[in-house]
C-alpha cells in the first residue's frame, strides 16, 4: 500500500524546520513515522507536505536536569527511553511503559514526541506522561512555550499544538523517591492498551500522602482520576482504600469512555478499577 | 527525489517518488525480493531489515527516510557462500515450514541477540512479538535462537 503523493522536505536544523513549518501551515511533521505512515497507507490521513525532522540531532538527547528530573528530546525513541538510566532513575514508570510499546522494531524507530503529538487513545507513554506530571516543550518560528500534560491532551487524537509548532522535548519531574507504576491490559493481538493505568504515589512510611492517577486505553484521551487520587491519599493503601479508589476511578472516567465490539465501554470501565488496583500494588512491590 | 544508500555493502542511487516505501525500493528497484511483504500494516514483521544496525519494518519507512543509510537485508546475511549462523540454526532446528516469515525472523532475532547475547527463553519469546509465523507455533524458532546464543557463549 502506497500513501498518496506528498511533497517531502528534510530540514537540516531545528531553526530551518520551524521556518518550513511556519511557511507551510498545512505541513505534517514526520519523525519516526510509525503512527503517521500506517495511517497514510490506509488513507486515514493524507497530507500535502511531510517535513522530515528525523535527523535533527538536537532533539534526540535524554539528560538529567537541575531539579533531578529528566528532559527527553522529542526524537528519543521508545527503545532509547526504555534503556535510559536517566529515565529509569527519575521516572521508572515511563521507562517501563516505553518498553511496552508495540514490538522491538517499532520501539527502535517510534519517538516520544511523535507518540504525544499523535495521541492515540491506546498509547502507553501518553498515559504515563500525564500520571507523572510531565511538561511538553513546544517551539515555533516565533517563540516557545511549555504546556503541562494536564492541559496538553484535548480529545481523541487531539492535542494542544498549533500549525507551525513542534514538540521539542518533554520534561518529567524527579520521581525517584516516589512509588510509581504503569500496568495495562494489552490487546492480545496488537498489544495496544485496552486499559492502561499509571500511578505515582508519594509515601510517608506506610501512608500515601498524595497520589496521581491517569487512565488511558479506556478513554478518548489520557485522563486524570481525581476521585481515585483522593481515595488513595491519606490512606495506608489497604484493601478498603484500593476498593474505594477502584470505585472512584469508574466515576472519574464515566464521561470519557470509548469501546468497540470486543471491549465495550462498560467492560473497559470495570477493568479500569481492576487495573488501578494492580498498578498500586505494582508501584509498592 | 534522488536517494543513495548502501545495501548489503553496495552503494545504490535511484530517483524515487517520496511516497515510495523502503520495502518497495528494496524489492522493486533493487530486485532484493528476500524481504517479504506480509500484512503491510506494521504488524507481521515479514519485511524486517536492519537500518544502521537496528531492526526496522521496511513497510513503515519511506525510501527517502533511508537516504544515506546502511541497510542489511536477508540477502546480505550469508558471507562468502556460508549461511549466517542464525540461518544455519533455523535449518538445523526446522525453524520454518512455508518460509515466508523466515527472512524477517532472521533479521529480528540477529538484531535481538546483538543486544541480548545470553537471553532467557522468555526474553526470546518476547523478542518475537513483532514477527508472526502461522506455521511453526514458534517452538522451533525459539530453539533455533537459543542454539545460536548457546554457540556464541561457547557452549553448544
Amino acid at each position: 500500500m502506497w500513501p498518496s503523493a506528498f511533497e517531502y522536505q528534510r530540514p537540516v536544523s531545528l531553526a530551518e524546520a520551524l521556518q518550513v513549518l511556519s511557511d507551510h501551515e498545512d505541513a505534517k511533521v514526520l519523525a519516526g513515522g510509525h503512527s503517521l505512515l500506517p495511517a497514510m497507507k490506509l488513507r486515514l490521513a493524507e497530507h500535502e507536505m511531510l517535513v522530515d525532522i528525523g535527523r535533527l540531532s538536537e532533539l534526540k538527547e535524554i539528560i538529567t536536569i537541575r531539579n533531578g528530573g529528566v528532559k527527553i528530546g522529542a526524537l528519543a525513541t521508545h527503545a532509547e527511553i526504555a534503556a535510559s538510566v536517566d529515565v529509569q532513575r527519575a521516572c521508572p514508570a515511563l521507562a517501563s511503559a516505553a518498553g511496552m510499546v508495540g514490538d522491538q522494531q517499532v520501539r527502535n524507530w517510534g519517538t516520544l514526541g511523535g507518540n504525544l503529538a499523535h495521541s492515540d487513545p491506546a498509547s502507553d507513554p501518553t498515559t504515563v506522561v500525564l500520571a507523572c506530571g510531565g511538561t511538553i516543550q513546544i517551539q515555533s518560528a516565533s517563540g516557545s512555550r511549555s504546556v503541562s500534560a494536564d492541559d496538553f491532551f484535548i480529545d481523541l487524537f487531539t492535542v494542544d499544538i498549533n500549525p507551525g509548532e513542534l514538540i521539542t522535548s518533554v520534561e518529567l519531574p524527579d520521581l525517584s523517591r516516589h512509588k510509581s507504576a504503569y500496568v495495562k491490559m494489552a490487546h492480545p493481538a496488537s498489544r495496544y492498551a485496552v486499559v492502561g493505568v499509571g500511578v505515582v504515589l508519594e509515601m510517608s512510611g506506610n501512608t500515601c500522602t498524595s497520589a496521581r492517577v491517569a487512565v488511558g486505553g479506556a478513554t478518548v484521551k489520557p485522563t486524570r482520576a481525581p476521585g481515585a487520587e483522593s481515595a488513595l491519599a491519606g490512606s495506608t493503601l489497604d484493601e478498603a482504600a484500593l476498593n474505594a479508589a477502584a470505585d472512584a476511578v469508574k466515576s472519574d472516567i464515566a464521561d470519557m469512555l470509548i469501546g468497540d465490539m470486543n471491549y465495550p465501554e462498560d467492560y473497559r470501565q470495570e477493568m479500569a478499577g481492576v487495573y488501578l488496583k494492580r498498578a498500586v500494588r505494582a508501584a509498592l512491590s | 527525489m534522488k536517494v543513495k544508500m548502501k545495501v548489503n555493502g553496495t552503494m545504490y542511487e535511484r530517483d524515487v517518488e517520496p511516497r515510495m516505501l523502503l520495502v518497495h525500493f528494496l524489492r522493486d528497484e533493487l530486485g532484493l525480493t528476500g524481504t517479504k511483504i506480509g500484512c503491510d500494516t506494521s504488524q507481521c514483521g515479514a519485511c524486517t531489515i536492519h537500518m544502521n544496525g537496528r531492526a526496522l519494518k521496511s513497510c513503515t519507512c519511506l525510501a527517502v527516510q533511508a537516504d544515506g543509510a546502511d541497510i542489511t537485508t536477508i540477502e546480505g546475511m550469508a558471507q562468502n557462500g556460508d549461511l549466517h549462523p542464525m540461518q544455519e540454526s533455523f535449518w538445523e532446528n526446522h525453524g520454518l515450514q512455508c518460509g515466508y516469515c523466515t527472512p524477517g525472523m532472521i533479521m529480528t532475532t540477529t538484531a535481538f541477540l546483538k543486544d541480548h547475547p545470553n537471553p532467557t527463553e522468555a526474553e526470546i519469546r518476547h523478542s518475537l512479538e513483532g514477527n508472526m509465523c502461522r506455521c511453526t507455533g514458534y517452538h522451533n524458532i525459539v530453539k533455533a535462537v537459543k542454539a545460536v546464543a548457546a554457540a556464541n557463549a561457547g557452549g553448544d
